[in-house]
């Protein structure tokens, strides 16, 4: 193998980040002082605080969820649908305008690559508010019958994977129908969801219709449970996500919940292989593997699973993990302690059931949470890193001999979030396409996202979806 | 009976995975009339006789949802056929189950033959009309299609034994779901007729299972069974949605709310009992030369 290039340090430069010692939420239009705990959020490369960022109460919440109420009656509620598309078309400006700041303020908070936040979370975030603000007037046409109307006040609660990328996600489509929002972004992650709060407050958002309350998991619960909202969307944990169906239950509360995944990436022998090897690298360590979707299972065919593990083992191996401001990290830190020590724990029960450990030997910094890309091979199926989420930078690898084995292994999971498939045969991307019980399948490709195509899980992966036409159905009353 | 000869009354079963048994359990219980007039024994269905039936309609899955829409079609339009053709018998068990004059019963057989000829027509539109091509930003095709969600529990109306028990099961298998049903627990005789129907209408075994019991007493198991993937609760007792609710959550189940009373089964239906089983998948392939 020829000798890699060194690359110099190509450090994107904090400052961008405009980064502030104190972050406060956002209530009615103005940014308040929360009566919860302040919490720190630590920068993930470093473990350095970057900020103090105020949380919600049970009182808190309450004014947000009023305030959300008011907005929706006496403004938002009312306003006409072509109104409200261009204030998400400011705001789909003010987001592509402030890209730079955004996705270097992620970066430092998240621990992801700043060419990932560069190039995915913010210019797709920005793309979701421009689809919806389409959406907003046109809402007739959607397929609902005539003249949906929207539910109300929205509780939505989101993940630190892709901070403002499901922030984007979950508010868009939300104001596109005529809903108001309360909004708590994950513990770890705050500050871009309290950027995009100023920036509601630059497109002159009316007060009440944007509500952002951080916050931990009893903030979260607060917002679900609170008798003034009328629809919760969730992205995270199937955990969390079966507490809050029950927590639901009874109450005619519209639910959406996009939860976790055990995706089968599934290669045959005719693949290409030197793009399978991109695919499945780009498949599960993407974001440091932090992505529900994330092929974390590589279903191999037999005949070729040498020579791809050995392509995959080169190609890992020249991943550089690091700080995730540099524009050659190609992976960042994992976004927290408790995160690392899941997925150490994890890797760890891979072992000692008899799976074979590869980790690349790529250099880790001193700080920071770090975790070198780790690709097991001779995986069996009732292992639990076959069968629990990882959520990290881990490969289980299995083999199969014929098409039905792999439509068999990849579906045996009780998730249902996404599957790959590499093969140069159309008949057989076509005919897996159909097998496969997952909501999104990439065909010779993978972690493909877009505003248009909607996106969720089948079974115990969520229900719901986001994105296209099918995801407005998350937002109206219908 | 009217020149003397006694008749041959009907032993009323289960129907499980295109067989007709008895309950497991050896149970039965008595079916009378609105002014308490015996009409038959009706087997009362055990928890065993539901996981039967979830066995049998997961096995049913593959072949069903695999099956062409037009396919599907004809088999709806084809058990809208047998009803047609078995319509006196219905017309008598609707009048004695409901309560309601022969004309009323009439024009409810009428609407049910009719409700399972709507649903044939959809089999073959509904992914026209949910599904889409996603102009995505970017050199690859991406499309969504739906699919059927997988093993549905229905617990049927109560009070509408036959239109209302073909406007809830109608929806979920045109789309290539399978089901189990629990009939009215008080009615449940035009249950088993439909069912006699489905197993001569070229209906897959196992894509329909009928229940007849308690729905306060299957719900539970079924909310719990982890290989059903959606639960129907318009004809579980009021006091017990919310517990059934809590109990799916514990398999993320898709759960189909119920109205506080029962819906007016005779209004035209719309497509959102078809849209509540059914999954958009979206798939993505690069273009390129």
């Amino acid at each position: 193998m020829t000798q890699l290039w060194e690359y110099s340090p190509a450090p994107e430069s904090r400052d961008i980040a405009n980064l502030k010692p104190n972050y406060r939420m956002f209530v009615d239009g103005q940014f308040v002082e929360g009566e919860g705990e302040p919490l720190k959020t630590v920068n993930p490369s470093t473990e350095e605080v970057l900020a103090e960022v105020s949380t919600a109460s049970s009182a808190d919440v309450d004014r947000a969820v009023k305030a959300a109420r008011r907005a929706y009656d006496k403004v938002w509620g009312r306003m006409p649908g072509s109104e409200r598309a261009k204030y998400l078309f400011r705001i789909a400006r003010l987001i592509q305008e402030r890209g730079r700041e955004l996705a270097v303020l992620e970066s430092l908070d998240n621990g992801k690559p700043i060419k990932e936040s560069r190039d995915v979370d913010v210019p797709t975030a920005a793309a979701h508010f421009f689809y919806h603000a389409g959406w907003a007037d046109k809402l007739d046409f959607a397929g609902y019958g005539p003249d949906p109307k929207p539910l109300g006040v929205a509780g939505q609660v989101i993940p630190w994977n892709f901070p403002l990328l499901m922030l984007a996600w979950k508010i868009a489509p939300a104001l596109a129908c005529g809903n108001t929002v309360v909004l708590k972004p994950a513990e770890t992650t705050p500050l871009t969801a309290l950027v995009f709060a100023e920036i509601c407050q630059q497109a002159g958002l009316p007060a009440g219709v944007v509500n952002i309350l951080p916050g931990a998991g009893d903030v979260g619960s607060e917002i679900v449970n609170h008798a003034g909202t009328d629809k919760i969307a969730f992205t995270g944990s199937t955990e969390v996500g079966k507490l809050i169906q029950r927590s639901l239950a009874g109450t005619g509360k519209k639910l959406t919940l996009e939860l976790g995944g055990k995706a089968a990436n599934i290669v045959f022998d005719d693949a290409p292989v030197d793009q399978a090897v991109e695919g499945i690298v780009n498949g599960i360590f993407f974001n440091q593997g932090h992505v529900c979707c994330a092929g974390s299972r590589l279903l191999v065919q037999e005949s070729i699973a040498e020579e791809v593990m050995e392509k995959l083992r080169y190609r890992v191996s020249t991943l550089r993990i690091g700080d995730a401001l540099d524009k050659n990290t190609d992976i960042g830190a994992i976004n927290s302690q408790e995160q690392l020590a899941r997925i150490r724990e994890l890797t760890a029960s891979g072992e000692a059931e008899g799976a074979d450990r590869w980790t690349s030997s790529c250099p880790l910094p001193d700080k920071g949470f770090f975790f070198a890309p780790t690709v097991f091979s001779n995986v069996h199926q009732a292992m639990r890193i076959a069968r629990e989420e990882i959520f990290g930078p881990v490969l289980s690898v299995l083999t199969f001999r014929t098409p039905d084995e792999a439509v068999a292994k990849a579906n045996n999971t009780p998730y249902g979030l996404s599957a790959g498939i590499w093969t140069e045969k159309g008949s057989r991307i076509l005919w897996m396409s159909q097998k496969l019980r997952a909501g999104v399948v990439w065909a010779n490709t993978f972690n493909r996202f877009d505003p248009t195509a909607p996106f969720g899980g089948y079974q115990e992966s969520g229900f719901g979806r986001e994105g296209g036409r099918a995801g407005l159905e998350a937002y109206l009353d219908v | 009976m009217s020149d003397g000869r006694i008749g041959v009354t009907k032993t009323y079963k289960l129907y499980v995975g295109g067989k007709f048994p008895r309950s497991e359990s050896g149970r039965v219980y008595p079916v009378n009339d609105a002014k308490g007039t015996f009409l038959a024994n009706a087997a009362h269905a055990s928890r065993k006789d539901a996981r039967d039936a979830v066995a049998a309609a997961r096995k049913a899955f593959s072949g069903w949802s695999g099956a062409t829409a037009y396919n599907r079609g004809q088999v709806l339009y084809r058990v809208a056929e047998m009803l047609e053709g078995r319509r006196e018998q219905f017309v008598a068990e609707v009048c004695a189950a409901e309560n309601v004059n022969a004309k009323k019963a009439e024009s409810i057989v009428d609407a049910a033959v009719d409700r399972w000829v709507w649903y044939a027509g959809w089999t073959d539109k509904v992914a026209s009309v949910l599904g889409a091509s996603n102009p995505v930003a970017g050199p690859y095709f991406s499309f969504s299609v739906p699919e059927p969600t997988g093993v549905v529990a229905v617990l049927a109306p109560q009070a509408s034994s036959l239109l209302g028990l073909v406007s809830v099961v109608a929806p979920v298998i045109a789309t290539g779901n399978t089901c189990v049903v629990v009939s009215s627990h008080h009615r449940p005789l035009p249950a088993v007729t439909l069912s006699e129907v489905m197993a001569t209408s070229d209906l897959p075994g196992g894509v329909v299972n009928l229940l007849t019991g308690n729905a306060a007493e299957l719900g539970p198991w079924l909310a719990s069974h982890a290989d059903v993937n959606a639960l129907d609760l318009c004809g579980a007792p009021e006091v017990i949605r919310a517990d059934l609710e809590r109990t799916a959550a514990g398999t993320v189940k898709r759960v189909l709310r119920a109205s506080a009373k029962e819906p007016d089964w005779t209004r035209r239906p719309d497509i959102t009992r078809l849209r509540a089983y059914l999954e958009h998948k979206t798939v993505w392939h690069p273009m390129g030369v």
